[in-house]
């Protein structure tokens, strides 16, 4: 028999310290998996959010500089301008993309960086305990919005990815899901082609991903990747806000 | 023209979230009773019923699993 | 040379090709120059959309190993803490210039010296020191940030250089030249793609206190090794002197002045000039502690550097304070009236 799937080897060998159904061990493997076939391991510097995914040095195999929260588009800024060779990522959640690192991340897109942005959107704050997240849904109830999202007092989701997709800057926006299989397949197609709009010098890709956190949730793995279908999409629809490839042709 | 699967499990990264038990379309994997280092009951491949169409593996956050395929 | 120009074109000189900043008076000239210079030497200009991703361009462009350099004045450098501090921990050599201007809050554009705390102590967060150059004039400028870079890689350390709104803005000639050599360490953990070699990762997170604790004494003995290597000094006149003036940067001017004048009257009185505000030259102090009889200490504040005086001479000699904060520029006449009227009620 063939092997016909196995681990990516820019992933290191470490165990996950992720919770069980975590979207984030589902993501790197897929970051990882494009990094091999694209082959760029040796050209590829990263950069790891707070959150959950800050030990993401422990499981890509690439040069990676670890970042004040929110910062990250803006020591990408600073990489990729210093090393243009490069491909040059950050991997951020929703607190670092969209609370603190907003003004960092708007303006890298503005500014039409040449790097992606890999957006995981939990709808939570995971690694400090589930507080509401700036994508955090109405209704949602979480460790500081212990009666669930009010508009009038907490505002409204913010869907930074949709602001975003409006910058001449931005080369590249997509929401996708890891809500099943095919959706899985999806994101990594996605995160290809964020890749590959970097390497054309095209501008500044970001893909949101649509992932589970279970803990803070209150689910089961099962029920979150349920959730994410069922609640989630419904709020951050999943498709391609824009694709400078297709206004071209 | 049958396509025949096999899948290995390393049960000590498996941490029972179930995923590859939701997706599998022929039913191949099943929590097992034993207990693995980290405390979880982990997946265990139930060798007759494999196509090797990998979403288990697609799913699996630990990278746990890895899929064999003969034509 | 303008102050600022002068920082700008010796940090050119020395090999700074990247410089991240913000607008903020008074010390706006620093970005524009390089918004021109950088072009001319293939380099990279950006200016960021705050200090916050100034400083955190140049950590990115720093780990890949380039030199790299941010500059503000007061409130911009309070925004940069955070990325201080996160490179000191991680290593990572840059120059961050503070043209200080009269707070706290949003003060005024005038000349000050208020921020030496904040330099000095911290001012991020965490167990970690920093080395900063408080120049008098606008050659010692220009040296200074030339040298800070090689200082900056040979430690793997954020060095600061304090100017003040007069410093920046003021004019003088100075003699230009080339980076004199340095014996550098090699840039064995900068970011450059991982190809050929294993993957490096450059972080401060240490989860595991007893490695954490090992981290932070391996940068105390990086700093111990600095305070032997990095104080400077200028001292005028301190051989006979029974007074002896401690002033930095601008304040050390006007200081020199009036102790030119107070000489003339016969006042056997001095200067002592800190040119490293961290490491301080407290040897130095201490060694003129045991001939003075009295200290003055001057500065544009309300009393910073006072602080590091009295440390040095552990309580060795009796030490008076004059400040001007605010961003008032006294005459030398002024500091010179109160050496005057200290040395008569001391009866020196």
């Amino acid at each position: 028999m063939k092997k016909i799937f196995g681990r990516p080897a820019s992933l290191k060998a470490n165990p996950f310290h992720y919770c069980p159904g975590c979207g984030h061990s589902i993501l790197h493997r897929l970051v990882a998996e494009v990094i091999d076939e694209m082959d760029i391991r040796g050209h590829t510097i990263g950069i790891p959010p707070a959150g959950c995914a800050v030990l993401a040095y422990n499981y890509f195999d690439v040069d990676m500089v670890e970042s004040a929260h929110g910062r990250g588009c803006a020591i990408a800024t600073g990489v990729k301008r210093a090393r243009p060779d490069c491909l040059v990522f950050t991997y951020q959640g929703d607190g670092d993309i969209s609370a603190i690192g907003t003004a960092e991340t708007l303006h890298a897109a503005n500014r039409g960086e040449l790097i992606t942005s890999i957006f995981v959107n939990n709808a939570v704050y995971g690694m400090t305990g589930g507080q509401m997240a700036p994508t955090t849904m109405l209704g949602q109830k979480t460790s500081t919005s212990p009666y669930g999202r009010r508009a009038k007092v907490e505002g409204y989701p913010l869907k930074i990815t949709d602001l975003i997709a409006n910058l001449p800057g931005a080369a590249y926006v997509v929401r996708t899901s890891l809500a099943t299989p095919a959706k899985v397949n999806a994101t990594k197609k996605a995160i290809r082609k964020g890749f590959e709009i970097q390497r054309q010098g095209l501008g500044y890709a970001l893909i949101e991903v649509l992932s589970p956190c279970p803990t803070n949730w209150k689910l089961s793995s099962v029920e979150s990747f349920k959730y994410l279908e069922d609640v989630m999409e419904k709020e951050f629809v999943p498709g391609v806000l824009k694709d400078i490839t297709k206004e071209k042709a | 023209m049958a396509v025949n699967g096999m899948i290995t499990i390393d049960k000590s990264l498996c941490k029972a979230c179930e995923l590859c038990i939701s997706v599998c379309p022929e039913g191949a994997i099943q929590l097992s009773d034993e207990i693995n280092p980290k405390g979880y009951h982990p997946a265990e491949f139930i060798k007759e019923r494999c196509k090797g169409c990998s979403l288990c593996a697609l799913m699996c956050p630990e990278v746990a699993i890895e899929v064999y395929r003969e034509r | 040379m303008k102050g600022t120009d002068a920082i700008a074109e010796a940090a050119i000189q020395a090999g700074c090709r990247c410089y991240f900043g913000y607008p903020i008076t008074p010390q706006n000239e620093i970005p524009e120059y390089m918004s021109r210079r950088m072009d001319e030497v293939g380099g990279v200009f950006l200016q960021g959309e705050s200090e916050i991703a100034s400083i955190n361009m140049v950590h990115g462009a720093a780990a890949t190993g380039a030199r790299a350099m941010t500059s503000s004045s007061s409130p911009g450098i309070s925004l940069k803490q955070e990325g201080l501090s996160f490179l000191a921990a991680q290593e990572i050599p840059a120059v961050i210039v503070n043209i200080v201007r009269g707070g706290p809050g949003l003060g005024n554009i005038a000349p000050s010296q208020g921020d030496y705390y904040q330099a000095t102590r911290g001012g991020g967060h965490g167990d970690y020191r920093m080395p900063v150059f408080a120049p008098a004039s606008i050659q010692e400028l220009y040296d200074i940030t030339m040298e800070s870079f090689d200082i900056a890689d040979i430690y793997r350390t954020p060095v600061m250089i304090i100017g003040d709104g007069m410093m920046g803005q003021m004019m003088e000639p100075i003699v230009k030249h080339a980076q004199p050599p340095a014996d550098l360490p090699p840039k064995d953990y900068i970011l450059t793609g991982a190809q050929g070699r294993p993957s490096r990762i450059l972080r401060s997170l240490i989860l595991h206190p007893p490695e954490m604790e090992e981290h932070n004494w391996k940068l105390k003995r990086k700093y111990d090794l600095m305070r032997q290597t990095l104080p400077r000094h200028e001292e005028y006149m301190i051989d006979d002197a029974k007074m002896v003036v401690v002033a930095y940067g601008t304040a050390a001017r006007i200081a020199k002045g009036a102790v030119k004048r107070a000489r003339a009257e016969g006042l056997k009185v001095g200067l002592m000039r800190p040119i490293t505000l961290w490491p301080f030259p407290d040897e130095a102090v201490a060694a003129i502690a045991k001939k003075a009889k009295l200290f003055l200490v001057f500065e544009m504040s309300t009393g910073q550097m006072i602080d590091d005086v009295k440390l040095a001479m552990s309580g060795g000699v009796e030490c008076e304070f004059y400040g001007r904060p605010g961003g008032v520029v006294p005459a030398p006449q002024e500091i010179q009236r109160i050496i005057e009227r200290h040395w008569l009620q001391k009866e020196l």
